[in-house]
């Protein structure tokens, strides 16, 4: 290596790349630097503008219904930044890391119901208690929902946003060539009270079936619609697992193992391409929906699925997603930032989202709104969504959550289900699989 | 900052106030720091890269290690509480551990001879003298260029099951048609294929590269032997690129042993449990699912050391092979 010493042309180009690097290197610095420097900066005129960060997964619809904007309209001086990580397994492991390290935390926050115990068990300490925040009427939210993020000695640390009441997507063209109701009462009726008899309005279908469908999507979607239904499910009111023993996973587990064995499903894994292509064919008659798929099958089944999809109600209820915001003790302007979120999840604002982006709202009071109440969704047949999952949301039981809910039911609808249903083996290989998935997941 | 100091240090010996204080004094200065140039500033022009290093690389390695003698779970990373071995051990009887272990040698050996072979044959072929070569060796080498996720992402609608081209060419072939993903074997064989896809004309190009270092006058004599081209290539080519095949074969084996973005993306919804079997979890994919699902971080970074001392041995292992090799020339 004497590249560097051969003549000063040679020499001058590499102190360029060393002055290269170290100017790379303190850009990193610098922008660390400014990373910590507080947000509110005098402007030339002397006002203080204030930038209340919210930090979300997904589409949460608060830019797009144009909440941010006439927020800022009322307060004057307050600005609204938000940023968005796509998807719940991304984003939640880095608010995890951000609140260990009380850095890089937005001023709001939000939290996945299937994590939001998960951190009023643990991390209750770093956020802030909104049931005593201004403006803050417990009563306003669905009593199971307000009691999901709140610990057990009645610190509240997220407000409810949207909830997933779970209802049926229909294709009424193929219920009417199999031969059934099309009428989405008539069709609800046909499965009212209990997911067995939606098992067996899937053997009539099978029976008629117009060539090339089959009656649902997935085993692991009624899985999911059944088990959701319960109260007591992984963990009972204690707090000790039951994964193994509780009626609600053995019974859900059943039912899904009845849809494969007689052939119902086409296979699908929910939310894989294939599954989005299924709908694009029309492969399958029914799926369990909350109202948050009913964007995602009008997207995917496309302008040749206007009219044909319908919804009509599940057979029991039952509560599938939904979130919650919250504020870290960390964050930077912690009282503009309660003041914020509890406009944000208030009745008025739900129902505003409601129109919007179709998420039932967690706050009873929003489903008298005429928004909420009379809404329609021309792609679904002009099916009265509004009322159909407002009416769903009736009799959904407050879920008993534990620490380690997702993994548990990852590993029934991701590997027992799915080794029974797409890999041929046997239920019971299937249920031994899942068993010890899940002793692995949660042992620490 | 050190190559800064240097640049300062290089312009004094012009400054002529010191000239005229000690007139045998400048021309020993300057042959000092002449010196010194010569024998420090290599160390600060590559001082950068071991700075980012000892940041990036060296810390996260060490304090991967110090955690992984840790119960830490990413609910509360600040809590640590001293477990001494104890994710060691459960390592050791860890099915979905060896299960990991044992995909990750297979997709290893499936992805990586087949690759290599295939690139010393193209290699081979584009050495000879062709029309629009430059236009070949580009094309070659886009695969490469080509970001994971989206070749990915393109291979996974190919082996789809129900709608997939592949499978529709199987059909037509009179062939039933493969569930990739949930087969066995076959999961395996696609993630392998996409990584064949991907690194098959970097190697092949590496490969080019070392056979114009071959003497022309090597094959010339080869051919007044009467030796065939295919002769050639076993006698000349190959013994010639020793070497060079030994390099490519100790970077795949460590991008193997590494194997991570095709198998979860091969995976699709869920991809970091590498199927509903785990039949093709690798043991990245198995660290990720630990530390970033499970929120296991301190059975996740023993998975981590456990990969490295893994690379380490296997480097332990080529370094025998060079040497035997060595001994037989």
């Amino acid at each position: 290596m004497t590249a560097w010493s051969s003549g000063p042309f040679r020499r001058r180009a590499l102190l360029l790349v060393a002055a290269a690097a170290l100017v790379l290197g303190m850009s990193v610095l610098d922008g660390c630097a400014k990373d910590s420097r507080p947000d509110d900066a005098s402007g030339p005129g002397g006002d203080r503008r204030t930038t209340i960060t919210i930090g979300t997964f997904g589409v949460f619809g608060y830019k797009q219904a144009g909440l941010y904007e006439e927020y800022e309209r009322l307060h004057p001086g307050i600005t609204i930044k938000e940023s968005v990580i796509e998807r719940n397994d991304a984003y939640y492991p880095q608010l995890l890391t951000h609140l260990a390290a009380g850095s890089g935390l937005a001023d709001i926050q939000a939290m996945e119901v299937g994590n939001v115990h998960e951190l009023a068990t643990a991390r209750a300490d770093l956020f802030e208690d909104l049931s005593r925040a201004k403006g803050v009427h417990r009563g306003d939210w669905l009593a199971w929902k307000w009691a999901q993020a709140t610990t057990r000695d009645g610190r509240t640390i997220g407000l409810g946003t949207d909830i997933g009441p779970i209802a049926v997507c229909y294709r009424k063209d193929l219920f009417r060539r199999a031969g059934l109701p099309a009428d989405r009462e008539a069709v609800g009726r046909l499965w009212a009270g209990d997911w067995q008899r939606y098992i067996d309005t899937g053997k009539a279908y099978k029976r008629r079936a117009p060539a090339g469908t089959v009656f649902t999507d997935s085993a692991a979607g009624i899985y999911n619609a059944s088990v959701h239904g319960y109260a007591e499910r992984y963990y009972d009111r204690a707090g000790r697992p039951v994964h193994a023993t509780s009626p609600a996973v053995r019974a859900s587990w059943d039912l899904a193992m009845q849809a494969v064995r007689a052939g119902l499903t086409a296979r699908l894994k929910q939310f894989e391409k294939p599954w989005d292509q299924a709908y694009a064919n029309g492969r399958f008659a029914t799926v369990a929906c909350p109202p948050w798929m009913l964007g995602y099958i009008k997207e995917k089944a496309g302008p040749a699925g206007r009219d044909k999809w319908d919804v009509a109600a599940a057979p029991r209820p039952a509560n599938w997603g939904g979130s919650f915001i919250g504020v870290p003790r960390a964050a930077r302007h912690r009282a503009a930032a309660v003041e914020l979120a509890v406009w944000l999840t208030a009745p008025a604002q739900q129902a505003r989202l409601f129109e919007r982006q179709a998420s039932i709202p967690s706050t009873p009071a929003a489903y008298a709104l005429p928004q909420v109440r009379d809404a329609r969704n021309p792609y679904f047949g002009s099916a009265p969504t509004g009322a159909i999952f407002t009416a769903a949301t009736r009799g959904i039981p407050t879920l008993v959550f534990g620490p380690r809910e997702q993994q548990i039911g990852l590993a029934f609808t991701d590997v027992g289900i799915p080794q029974v249903e797409q890999q041929g083996k046997s239920p019971r290989a299937g249920w031994r699989a899942a068993q010890k998935e899940i002793e692995n997941a949660v042992d620490e | 900052m050190t190559a800064a100091t240097t640049t300062a240090v290089e312009g004094t010996p012009a400054a002529p106030g010191d000239r005229r204080r000690d007139r045998d004094r400048p021309d020993r200065w300057r042959s000092r720091l002449h010196r010194w140039d010569l024998r420090y500033s290599p160390y600060a022009f590559v001082a950068p890269f071991f700075l980012f290093f000892a940041a990036f690389g060296l810390f996260p390695l060490l304090y991967t290690g110090w955690a992984s003698l840790h119960r830490v779970e990413l609910t509360s990373p600040d809590r640590m509480e001293w477990a001494g071995l104890h994710n060691y051990v459960r390592l050791l009887d860890n099915d979905f551990f060896w299960n990991a272990l044992r995909n990750t040698a297979t997709i290893g050996v499936l992805s990586t001879v087949p690759q290599l072979l295939m690139a010393l044959g193209l290699a081979h072929l584009l050495h000879y003298r062709l029309r629009a070569a430059t236009f070949w060796r580009v094309a070659l080498l886009t695969p490469y260029a080509t970001s994971v996720a989206a070749a990915t992402l393109v291979f996974v609608l190919l082996y789809g099951r129900d709608y997939g081209m592949v499978n529709w060419a199987l059909d037509a072939a009179g062939i039933g048609p493969v569930d990739w993903q949930n087969g066995t074997w076959s999961s395996r064989l696609a993630v392998s294929s996409i990584v064949i896809w991907r690194w098959t004309g970097y190697n092949a190009l590496i490969y080019l590269a070392a056979m114009q270092a071959v003497p022309d006058e090597l094959y010339e004599s080869a051919a007044l032997d009467g030796a065939s081209r295919a002769r050639q290539f076993v006698h000349i080519t190959v013994p010639a690129l020793r070497p060079t095949i030994l390099f490519t074969v100790v970077v795949s084996t460590i991008g193997a042993t590494q194997l991570f973005g095709e198998p979860l993306l091969f995976g699709g919804a869920g991809g970091q449990k590498g199927g509903a079997s785990h039949q093709f979890q690798t043991l990245g994919l198995y660290l990720y699912e630990q530390g970033w699902f499970n929120y296991h971080l301190g059975r996740a970074s023993a998975v981590a050391w456990a990969m490295f001392l893994l690379l380490l041995l296997i480097a332990a292992v080529n370094l025998l092979v060079v040497r035997r090799l060595g001994k037989d020339r």
